[in-house]
């Protein structure tokens, strides 16, 4: 699994920090996402991803099965 | 801002108006015709009203006529706001200041904010033990947050104050509301002027340092206060007035302080005060929810029954601050969500926490049945809420 982020879409509300500071925080100068731990591991990980993804109202991120 | 819609009565201050919540059960997706003739789309259930959000094919320009929000000043030299505007204006603007708006960033106002909602708290106390909590505390505490981050002056925090509070105060004549707007634009303008011969260590100085043009660093600042004040003035005053109402949510948060962050969160569903604030233009052809949408059609999302979807918040009318519902649309959805969102969380919790540690006896000075709410929108609130301890 890895998290993927379209920074085009990005609108910096930090929606993704709330749900877990440890796998995302934003770029000081215009708020968008950096992914931290773009691959979950453990199960409350990848549930807190695949929250992230629900949340972000840029609908920017997404949770991808790596081939 | 006040766009007229389908009516904002309600018979229960806890649930949405009542007209609202008749088309989520009878029409979710519907062609409204509005007291005053004008048609629009009206999509009440979390699905649609967030893929309508989240699309930019639905628009924020309200200079077009045919946009629910447009009005008769919006004229072709009307200069939009970030709220009113689109992609690609919107992003370089959004972009150009969200940054002061990190999860991060906020986390460092925490004592500052502390602070405030001290003072306010001591000068609660040290008056008469009965007071109107609006105005001792749900007011004065967004704006004298606001007037720091924007860096407005200590000398001129009782200048800013006043005419903040005297352009939301609910008795206030559009002629003296206008003439409040008139003062802190100007006094804006000012402080603009003067950051620019000396920039300081706050928000408008940053953008005058990074070349935004003077003109639109007034209008932000602008913005700013009256998107923060009101809309945090009263979700603290709907929360707290909750809390003492039904007193086993206030001995649950008392009992156990660590559910203050998702108090907030809930309360901030349970109340999606912004009511109306979901208004937009289709400048394409979309689908929404199998119903075809043309270019040039009017669309009104409802994020207030959205927030009462039972599909998405099981029970959606019980209170429950376990629950950590962040998919809400309190604060919208899509690329205008609320730029201060984190500010107002950081706000709300504090308020919360620690108005209920200091003052453990307080209570409703008034039946919670004769609480004034505002009903007429945009936001719903209360007007006064007489509390005592
Ligand atoms: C509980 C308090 C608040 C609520 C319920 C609220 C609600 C909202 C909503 C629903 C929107 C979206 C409007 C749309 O889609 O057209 C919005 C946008 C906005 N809010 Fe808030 N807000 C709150 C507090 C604040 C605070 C404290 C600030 C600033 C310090 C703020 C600044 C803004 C700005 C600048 C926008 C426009 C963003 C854009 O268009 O990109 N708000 N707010
Ligand atoms: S929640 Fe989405 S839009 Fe917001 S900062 Fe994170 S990635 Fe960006």
């Amino acid at each position: 699994m890895r998290i993927t982020a379209n920074q085009d879409r990005c609108v910096g509300a930090g929606q993704c920090v709330l749900v877990d500071p440890e796998a995302f925080d934003q770029n000081d100068a215009d708020g968008t996402v950096i992914v931290l731990r773009p691959n979950p591991g453990t199960e409350p990980e990848i549930a807190r991803a695949r929250e992230a993804v629900n949340v972000c109202p840029g609908r920017t991120l997404a949770l991808v099965e790596e081939s | 801002m006040a766009t007229p819609t389908i009516s904002l009565d309600r018979t229960d201050p806890y649930r949405p108006p009542t007209e609202h919540v008749r088309l989520q059960e009878d029409a979710p997706i519907s062609w409204v015709q509005l007291a005053d003739g004008r048609q629009m789309w009206v999509l009440t259930q979390h699905e649609d009203v967030r893929a309508m959000l989240a699309d930019r094919r639905f628009s924020s320009d309200r200079r077009d006529p045919r946009h629910p929000s447009h009005q008769p000043y919006m004229g072709p030299d009307h200069r939009p706001g970030l709220i009113e505007m689109d992609a690609p204006d919107h992003t370089r603007v959004r972009r150009s200041v969200v940054g002061e708006f990190t999860v991060q960033k906020l986390a460092a106002w925490r004592p500052r904010i502390q602070e405030i909602v001290d003072a306010s708290i001591d000068d609660m106390l040290a008056g008469p033990a009965e007071t109107d909590l609006v105005q001792a505390l749900s007011l004065p505490v967004p704006s004298a947050v606001i007037a720091e981050l924007l860096g407005v002056p200590y000398a001129d925090h009782d200048f800013f104050q006043d005419n903040s509070a005297e352009f939301v105060r609910a008795g206030a004549t559009a002629e003296e509301r206008g003439a409040a707007v008139g003062r802190l634009k100007a006094y804006i303008a000012e402080l603009v002027q003067e950051k620019t011969k000396s920039p300081g260590e706050d928000l408008l100085s940053r953008q005058i340092l990074a070349g935004t043009d003077p003109e639109e660093v007034v209008s932000l600042g602008f913005l700013l206060l009256i998107a923060g004040h009101e809309t945090t003035a009263n979700m603290i005053s709907l929360s707290v007035a909750t809390l003492l109402d039904r007193r086993e949510h206030l001995a649950e948060l008392r009992d156990n302080p660590e559910r203050t962050v998702g108090a907030v969160e809930e309360l901030l569903r349970y109340f999606t005060i912004a009511e109306i604030g979901a208004a937009r233009l289709a400048i394409e052809d979309v689908e929404i929810g199998g119903v075809q949408i043309r270019a040039g059609e009017a669309v009104l999302g409802l994020t207030n029954t959205a927030n009462r979807d039972p599909l998405v918040f099981p029970e959606p009318d019980e209170l429950d601050f376990t629950r950590m519902a962040r998919n809400h649309l309190a604060f919208g959805f899509g690329p205008h969500q609320c730029l201060g969102q984190n500010l107002a969380r950081l706000e709300l919790e504090i308020v919360l926490a620690t108005l209920l540690r200091r003052i453990p006896t307080l209570r409703l000075a008034v039946p919670f049945t004769e609480i004034p709410f505002k009903e007429k929108g945009p936001n719903y609130g209360v007007y006064e809420l007489k509390v005592a301890w």
